[in-house]
């Protein structure tokens, strides 16, 4: 696989959240609105680029028996960097997004791409691996947080778009499943007529 | 009167499932059958609390008085992945039945974020260890609450006719859905 191809793939023919179904936590979790789903998005992929990098470095050193906790270890410290500079810089966006970002840790994607791809490959593919996965799943949530804001606002990015009354419920709990699964029906029916 | 406040709020307010989004991947993965998923809320709700009281002392007992509650995401991940490990190896020498019934879904559960995120929100609220001891009791069973009576929906719509483009998650994503609507009809009660 060259690197246009492994760096593509995230984006629509593995896409983590809408084929793969990975992250279904932070994806049902956090999409309220588009903002949100980026800010999401883009904090787990810092977690998984600098996950994979450090991976596919240290990967000759680990022993294989203890090799899934020494990942968890390397995920967390950089969740932990993520999590204090948020609280720093972007004090907002920490507040909307609160318990979800501790539970980057646990998000099956990053464990997975470690697991499946950083220990396996060159330190250069990983990190390319790392960018698509993360791009992808920043994508599907921020497409996801556009739709349940649209629907249940009437605004995306908090541009008001229809001066409306719109259909709240899109915004709350059950918005989130009911829209992802049409998304991911969508993209069943798009994936089978390519 | 605490106690109960606790409870109710876990389990139908605000359930860890349908409001909170927590433990989503074994909600949707394992709830094919009544039976297994029964087994794995059972699993949750022993490693949950187990998890709840260890994380809280390692918090109020080494972390605090250290100084360096940052390493919170750190510790915890660490404790919950050794405790499962240990529960793991302590049920198949004391008690062959019970990790026959539970044993496959064990290691499922390091990553199931119910359970870190479940130590987190106790730290977050503020609870005293038996305060954490029920608010962990209550949200694992919440969590099989959801699981279980997903399950038996999900059964029953293995037998209908489904569009061929929602068949599988995304009938599941749009029942979850509507289950979680009628949760949302419980806001309020606390």
């Amino acid at each position: 696989m060259n690197n246009l191809q492994n760096f593509t793939k995230g984006f629509f023919k593995e896409n983590p959240v809408f084929v793969l179904l990975l992250g279904m936590c932070p994806t049902l979790g956090v999409t309220t609105s588009a903002i949100n789903g980026l800010g999401m998005g883009l904090a787990t992929t810092f977690v998984l680029v600098m996950s994979n990098l450090v991976v596919s470095l240290v990967k000759d050193f680990i022993p294989d028996k203890v090799r899934i906790p020494s990942f968890i270890v390397i995920i967390a410290s950089f969740v932990t960097v993520v999590e204090l500079a948020m609280q720093g810089y972007a004090p907002a966006l920490f507040d909307q997004l609160g318990l979800f970002i501790p539970l980057i840790v646990v998000n099956c994607i990053v464990l997975g791409r470690a697991e499946a791809f950083a220990s396996k490959n060159t330190v250069f593919s990983s990190v390319v691996d790392g960018l698509s996965m993360g791009l992808g799943f920043a994508l599907a949530l921020m497409i996801l947080g556009s739709v349940r804001e649209l629907l249940g606002s009437g605004a995306i990015f908090n541009i008001k778009l229809i001066n409306h009354d719109m259909i709240l419920v899109f915004v709350l709990a059950p918005g989130a499943f009911i829209a992802l699964g049409y998304l991911i029906a969508l993209m069943n029916k798009l994936n089978k007529t390519k | 009167m605490t106690y109960i406040i606790i409870i109710i709020s876990a389990i139908f307010v605000n359930n860890i499932v349908l409001a909170q989004f927590l433990g989503i991947c074994p909600f949707l993965g394992v709830s094919n059958k009544i039976s297994t998923s029964v087994g794995m809320g059972s699993a949750v709700l022993f490693v949950m609390t187990l998890a709840t009281i260890v994380t809280w002392l390692v918090q109020n007992y080494v972390l605090m008085p250290l100084g360096i509650p940052f390493l919170q995401t750190i510790a915890f991940i660490l404790v919950i992945a050794a405790l499962v490990q240990m529960v793991e190896i302590i049920l198949k020498k004391v008690s062959p039945a019970l990790y026959s019934a539970l044993g496959v879904f064990l290691p499922l559960i390091t990553t199931n974020c119910a359970v870190l995120g479940v130590a987190i929100l106790t730290i977050q609220k503020d609870f005293n260890l038996m305060e954490g001891v029920v608010f962990a009791i209550a949200n694992a069973l919440g969590f099989s609450l959801a699981l279980v009576t997903f399950a038996s929906i999900r059964e029953h719509l293995d037998l209908m006719e489904v569009p061929a483009g929602m068949k599988g998650v995304p009938i599941a994503l749009v029942t979850a859905g509507i289950l979680a609507l009628a949760f949302m009809g419980f806001t309020g009660i606390v």
